[in-house]
């Protein structure tokens, strides 16, 4: 897959919800029949995939909010990763 | 290793039921040749109320469960489908519905999106007309088409289930371009499991092994050409496996089945397994059944298997595969599933795998479900 854009707005899937499950203490992504367990960072990466925010701004989202740096290439790999499973789409 | 370093005494306490089919009723207007659902369903007893389905969304919930199948028979058959959706719905389940289409009509579908649907899966027999009416004894092919452009055009993600068996394999290059026409997201192309009514139809729907190997290289072809815009499954039978699916991911693990009376099983299929009481969730809550019946209890762990399972290195991977194909082709539910290569008992499949090369056409008619 190519490099994703810098621009580019990632959201959750059509069809896909995200949701906690205070049963399993997870985020999980539910899909047509299946779901997947996120761990704590995919989660909070996932949580900010609205369709409204670009990949830069979620990036600079999470530093701030976990007052870090430099998890840009995390954040594009996983959200590589997701794209190509389709849990997220990108609006741009 | 000695095989009893390996047994563990007492089952853990399981995880909740994260997984939950309502076979809302065994009512079906198709008579297909593969349906799993037991050959004597029409002797069930009544379909749960509206008010109980609702308990079990209720209570199935509050344990934790949260991916949700409404099927059947044909679910649409029950006109409380909307209701039950609803609730399910307001509770935060993630709610697939799996339908044949018949049933599914505009009107109806626009209410069940607005209840808060989030998936439909229809299934085809096969992409021709005749073939598909045939199989399910029905004329049923162009509602389907219809239904189909419906599910589209509620921006609903396109999920078509095609059952594949001997008589229609051949045809796997027109049923995905059939697909694709239809503009279908993802197409299973699901080998019939052999239980229920497919079991006593296994001579004339299991498939050749050549019919096998030229329908997974059409999909291979079809991928390659097209891309991945279509996903693609493709379930082989397991017959031709050498080693059994982890069939439920074991029994008692992560699924829950309520059949429409109320039963609730471990698996759709496991009301065949002799010896165990289900529990009705009209006598029992949901939690006392899943954590405490000695039905959901008896496969759990790793006591009640046998050898060659229960000193296989590979148990905690398969759990020994399926225990009711191992019950209906072996007469033992303890056994290994026959379709693994060190069961003592895979001739059985071996000789059926035989059988599918013979020369001639069966004489033996296919037996449509129905009432009886």
């Amino acid at each position: 897959m190519d490099t994703i854009a810098a621009t580019a707005k990632p959201a959750i899937g059509r069809g896909l919800r995200l949701q906690w499950e205070p049963a399993q203490s997870a985020h999980v992504l539910l899909y047509p029949e299946g779901m997947i367990k996120l761990n704590g960072s995919a989660a909070e990466i996932m949580k900010r995939c609205d369709g409204e925010r670009t990949v830069s701004e979620i990036t600079a989202d999470l530093e701030r909010t976990f007052g870090t740096s430099g998890l840009g290439a995390d954040v594009e790999s996983f959200i590589r990763l997701a794209l190509e499973k389709k849990w997220l789409e990108i609006h741009s | 290793m000695a095989g009893d370093t390996l047994v563990t005494a007492a089952p853990a306490r399981p995880g909740p039921p994260l997984w939950l089919l309502c076979e809302l009723t065994y009512r079906c207007p198709l008579h297909c040749v593969f349906c799993y659902n037991p050959v004597d369903f029409s002797r069930t007893g009544k379909e749960l109320t509206t008010a109980e389905w609702l308990r079990v969304l209720r209570e199935a919930r509050a344990l934790g469960a949260v991916q949700l199948g409404l099927s059947g028979g044909e679910p649409l058959v029950r006109e409380d489908v909307e209701e039950i959706v609803a609730h399910a719905h307001e509770l935060g389940f993630y709610i697939n519905l799996i339908t044949s289409g018949v049933g599914l009509n505009e009107s109806r579908l626009q209410a069940l999106k607005r209840a808060g649907l989030d998936h439909v899966q229809l299934s085809f027999q096969d992409s021709t007309k005749q073939m598909n009416d045939f199989l399910s004894s029905t004329r049923t092919f162009e509602l389907k088409s219809k239904v189909a452009a419906l599910i589209k055009k509620y921006d609903y993600p396109m999920v078509l289930n095609v059952v594949l068996h001997r008589l229609n394999i051949d045809h796997v290059e027109e049923i995905l371009a059939m697909a694709q026409r239809m503009g279908a997201d993802y197409v299973e192309l699901a080998n019939t499991q052999y239980y229920g009514w497919a079991l006593k139809n296994r001579e004339q729907l299991l498939p050749s092994r050549a019919q096998l190997a030229r329908a997974e290289e059409v999909t291979q072809g079809f991928r390659a050409q097209h891309g991945e815009r279509m996903r693609i499954f493709f379930v082989v039978p397991d017959y031709y496996e050498r080693r059994p699916k982890p069939c439920m991911n074991g029994l008692g693990s992560l699924f829950l089945t309520i059949a429409p009376d109320g039963c609730a099983l471990p698996c759709q299929a496991a009301r065949v397994l002799p010896g165990l009481e289900f529990p009705n969730v009209r006598d029992a809550s949901i939690g006392s059944i899943w954590y405490d019946s000695p039905a959901f209890n008896h496969f759990r762990g790793d006591a009640w298997m046998k050898e060659p399972c229960r000193s296989c290195p590979e148990k905690t991977k398969d759990f020994g595969g399926c225990r009711c194909q191992a019950y209906l082709l072996t007469g033992d539910a303890a056994n290994a599933d026959p379709v693994c290569e060190l069961s003592p008992h895979h001739h059985l499949i071996a000789e059926a795998v035989a059988h599918t090369e013979r020369p001639y056409v069966s004489e033996k008619p296919l037996v449509f479900r129905d009432h009886r």
